[in-house]
């Protein structure tokens, strides 16, 4: 999908009329779906929506934030009006953003978020320094697992450890990928927390200047480490990533390794042996992998004293393999993150959901650009009824994962904890009336 | 007095022992007007010298040990029913001064929130769990059978941390893991389902959280108070002192001397005998005595002549005189110049250095052959009593002095040293030598000048961001309206001289509680 195309498919977007009705708002439909769960329940608090901060990026780059809606239809209805090419959602404030003049910075009445999902982003640019088959925006189905081992490790642990269980992994449109926790305990939680829980997930720390920028402390590994280690990430690394990417089987790579063995010995020992056999002829079998095992042996063998060698192996792995997350991102209630179905204005492609069980199967080179839509569409004809409307296109399966196996769970829980809060709150008042 | 403090008894000695306190409400204490200042002082020295050691990275041992010297330096009083009032009375009075900005919140509340915690770490592990009851922390203990199923993980967790596993019936509690960020975020509890098991040991955090999250709501309320209710009415009064009371803790920096006060070196020898404190007096004396002065007496001493009105180049002749009989013209110029010069801004990074205030000088630690830092302080009993008796006081007074050194308040002891030198008294209280210095030569140059009338003109000249322009007398009542509308404390004025309410022309020793230094 070239830039071409997408421009082209914006333009059809925004000059042909009839089309417009077809494709905008149906291919945002979707996205409206997710914020239902905010408004629908009697007990339910009615401004919750109204309170919902929304913001647009329009063509030339014209960015207007603070939006706010009552109700679906007049969501809709601005962004079939406005087209916006990027729509990003933040919290839910104590009070109607397009209101937050008329409140205090600080005291009682003030504008604050209130309520935001727990966001992670994960973009593939900041592993560059371990992938060799790509740079920058591109994303190839060899260095595209990176990602697929990203959302691995950090699901396991959301539900495992923290005991979340509404997620949703959303595709970006080009090189990473969104997760939004939506549980209620995870809506309301503090900037503190949601720190914690980035850091918690942090392992990678360092930078240009700084060569080893993973430091895996301790005689022990604590569980989350260690079973993300086991489960996912060795068998990723030695299974894909190190020959798929040619990690040790030229001087340039492998030093990159060799410089994270903090034995400078160990280390020549081993860039010795390697740069005999460059030339000769070995096995058949994958020279990444014959020099990954002479270097584990070397490392973990019984005549290594030191706790810090015999750890090098894991953090080798884990500075190739483990996942980067953005912490800013995480850290702050009112960090704005593009909405999942949103088109993205580079590639075209829609921001479909991951199945974080199938994610393997994932490719980030097939999913459904607008300008195929917009065919798909056309080729259909007018349906009656709007929300039908994409089951026969290829969007159709993301938009049925994303209302079965997230969207209906959550509503679920959603109504549940109105309606259990509601009667505590009967319950209360009975309570003190009874006495 | 009265106290209110929970005692625990130990059960290994039969000493009592005293919860920390929690600053829930502020009891109702009677509080002397000087106490009243120097409590909040004293626990902001420890405040700020904490402060100093985060923002030099000091790790938690170092921050341990600081901590607990700090403590025992400011905020220790051989009676413990005495030592909890002031922890309390401190405490509150500072929340008062931190709450009016969300900047000041802050910083309060992190420092504050660091000493608890250190303190936590000192208590018995009985007063530790009594705590936490007060808390309210509705964490329960994990039970052995559910013990023994995560058994392996807390191990894993301890020795990831290179502990280990404390014996079989080691105490976990199991807490929803928002409720323990810092050790979530440190990856030091195993996670299971949204809880995490907390070691006994590590409960430190549970409480700390506790007492920051109680210490961040009452902040915002007592700010509240003060702007609905207090501040409005205490526009021209109270807000001015409770602003300065943070901001111009240095008070008046004497970097800038008038011109009157310009002096020439044969001046010194004069008015060191006539207007010197006594530590400055001190180190003059062994500058004459043994031509030299290291390194922290030749700031100190140096610094405040450069306040008083001495210029660089009579500043350079002056030490170079000094030191002659030791130090040769030529290693003078080489060794000492450049210092002397950098101090009055003309080398390296060209601050003008300024001189040192009473705190300053008072937090100093003079070392062997050292002879800055303050007397009050540092001096033996015996040598302080024969430096006041050549000085001309009283023995009178010299027994109120030493009594006020006795109990640690050692600018009051100066206070008391100059009224008793120039037989009249010192309303605001020494806070900086330089203006010892300055009381004390209005005094001798001006006979007959109202003080109230000087004070005001001294403030100006330095520009002090105190207005004062009116009679001293409302300053008597706003403490106890102040604290009356906070419905906190009740304050009795018993200085010296009898209440303060009611007359500030006693000349008693009273001090202006306001003017934090």
């Amino acid at each position: 999908m070239t830039t071409e195309e997408a421009e082209t498919g914006r333009d059809d977007m925004v000059i042909d009329g009839a089309e417009q009705a077809n494709a905008v708002p149906d291919g945002f439909d979707a996205n409206y779906l997710r914020i239902y769960y905010d408004g629908k329940h009697p007990a339910c608090d009615r401004s919750y929506f109204g309170r919902r901060e929304f913001s647009f990026t329009l063509e030339n780059d014209i960015y207007i934030r603070f939006q706010s809606f009552n109700s679906v239809t007049e969501l809709e209805n601005s962004i079939k009006e406005k087209c916006p090419f990027k729509i990003d959602i933040g919290p839910v404030y104590s009070v109607d953003p397009a209101k937050r003049h008329a409140y205090a910075q600080g005291g009682d009445n003030v504008f604050t978020p209130v309520e935001r999902e727990l966001v992670f982003d994960i973009d593939i640019t900041d592993y560059d320094d371990v992938r060799y088959c790509c740079t920058g925006a591109d994303v190839c189905l060899e260095c595209w697992p990176l990602m697929t081992i990203a959302i691995k490790v950090i699901d396991t642990a959301l539900r495992d450890d923290f005991g979340f269980n509404h997620i949703l992994w959303v595709y970006s449109g080009r090189r990473g990928v969104h997760c939004w926790v939506c549980d209620g305990k995870a809506r309301r939680l503090t900037n503190e927390q949601r720190a914690a829980i980035a850091d918690y997930f942090r392992v990678y720390k360092g930078n240009e200047n700084s060569h080893k920028k993973i430091s895996l402390p301790g005689p022990v590994l604590h569980p989350f480490l260690a079973r993300s280690y086991t489960e996912v990430l060795k068998g990723f690394f030695e299974a894909k990533l190190l020959p798929n990417q040619n990690l040790l089987s030229c001087q340039e790579r492998y030093e990159k390794i060799l410089e994270m063995i903090p034995d400078a010995s160990v280390a020549s020992e081993l860039r010795g042996r390697w740069q005999e056999n460059k030339r000769a002829s070995m096995s058949k079998d994958d020279i990444n992998l014959v020099r990954w095992e002479q270097l584990k042996s070397v490392l973990q063998s019984g005549k290594q004293k030191t706790q810090g060698l015999r750890r090098c192996v894991e953090e080798v792995v884990f500075s190739f393999t483990y996942p980067r997350l953005d912490m800013e991102v995480s850290k702050h209630m009112n960090h704005l993150l593009k909405a999942p179905f949103c088109v993205h204005p580079k590639t075209g492609r829609v921001c479909v959901p991951i199945d974080p069980n199938n994610c393997d199967e994932f490719d980030p080179t097939t999913v459904p650009t607008l300008t195929q839509l917009l065919e798909e569409l056309n080729r259909g004809g007018l349906r009656q009824d709007a929300e039908d409307e994409l089951d026969g296109t290829s969007l159709g399966e993301s938009v049925k994962f994303f209302r079965t196996s997230f969207l209906q769970p959550l509503l679920k829980s959603c109504k549940e904890e109105i309606e259990s809060s509601y009667i505590a709150k009967l319950q209360q008042s009975k309570n003190t009336l009874s006495w | 007095m009265e106290v209110v403090q929970s005692h625990r008894k130990s059960s290994s000695n039969n000493v009592t022992v005293s919860t920390l306190p929690l600053y829930r409400s502020a009891p109702p204490l009677e509080v002397r007007l000087e106490d009243f200042e120097l409590f909040a002082m004293d626990r902001l020295r420890v405040l700020k010298g904490i402060s100093d050691g985060l923002g030099r990275g000091k790790k938690p041992e170092e921050m341990e040990k600081l901590v607990a010297d700090l403590w025992k330096a400011n905020m220790r009083h051989p009676q413990a029913n005495e030592e909890a009032n002031k922890d309390i009375i401190s405490h509150f009075v500072l929340r008062l001064v931190y709450c009016r900005t969300e900047e000041l919140r802050k910083w309060f509340l992190s420092m504050e929130t660091t000493l608890f915690r250190y303190r936590f770490r000192f208590e018995s592990s009985e007063a530790q769990r009594a705590l936490m009851s007060e808390f309210k922390l509705p964490y329960k203990a994990v039970s052995n059978a559910e013990f023994e199923s995560v058994k392996d993980k807390l191990g894993q967790v301890a020795r990831s941390m290179g502990q280990t596993l404390a014996s079989a019936d080691a105490i976990f509690y199991k807490v929803p893991f928002e409720e323990v960020p810092e050790l979530v975020a440190g990856r030091r509890v195993f996670i299971c389902k949204g809880h995490a098991y907390v070691a006994m040991n590590q409960v430190v955090s549970l409480v700390v959280t506790q007492f920051r999250s109680y210490l961040s709501k009452a902040l915002i309320l007592t700010n509240r108070k003060w702007t609905s209710t207090v501040r409005e009415q205490e526009k021209d009064r109270l807000a001015p002192i409770v602003e300065a009371l943070c901001t111009s803790y240095l008070g008046p920096d004497y970097s800038q001397p008038n011109e009157a006060g310009e002096i020439s070196v044969k001046d010194i020898d004069h008015i060191a005998k006539t207007s010197f404190p006594l530590c400055m007096r001190h180190l003059f004396e062994k500058v004459r005595e043994d031509h030299h002065l290291k390194h922290g007496g030749r700031m100190q001493l140096g610094l405040f002549l450069k306040g008083v009105g001495l210029k660089l180049d009579d500043a350079l002749a002056f030490w170079k005189a000094e030191f002659a009989p030791k130090v040769s013209a030529e290693r003078f110029d080489k060794e000492y110049a450049y210092n002397i010069r950098h101090n009055y801004g003309r080398e390296g990074k060209r601050t003008d250095y300024t001189p040192y205030s009473c705190q300053k000088i008072i937090s100093s630690t003079p070392g062997v052959g050292d002879h800055h830092g303050c007397p009050y302080r540092h001096f033996s009993e015996e040598n302080l009593r024969a430096a006041l008796v050549r000085m001309g006081v009283s023995s009178r007074a010299v027994e109120d002095v030493v009594d006020k050194v006795r109990n640690r308040h050692y600018q009051l002891a100066c206070t008391l040293t100059f009224e008793a030198v120039h037989g009249s008294s010192c309303d605001a209280g020494i806070n900086h030598p330089n203006q010892y210095f300055i009381d004390s030569q209005r005094i001798l140059q001006s006979k007959g000048l109202c003080l109230h009338t000087e004070y005001c003109v001294i403030w100006d000249t330095f520009e002090y961001s105190l207005q004062l322009t009116q009679s001293l007398q409302w300053m008597s009542l706003y403490v106890p309206i102040w604290f009356h509308s906070l419905a906190e404390f009740d304050i009795k004025g018993t200085g010296a001289a009898g209440s303060v309410f009611t007359d500030t022309t006693d000349g008693g020793g009273s001090l202006n509680p306001m003017l934090i230094q």
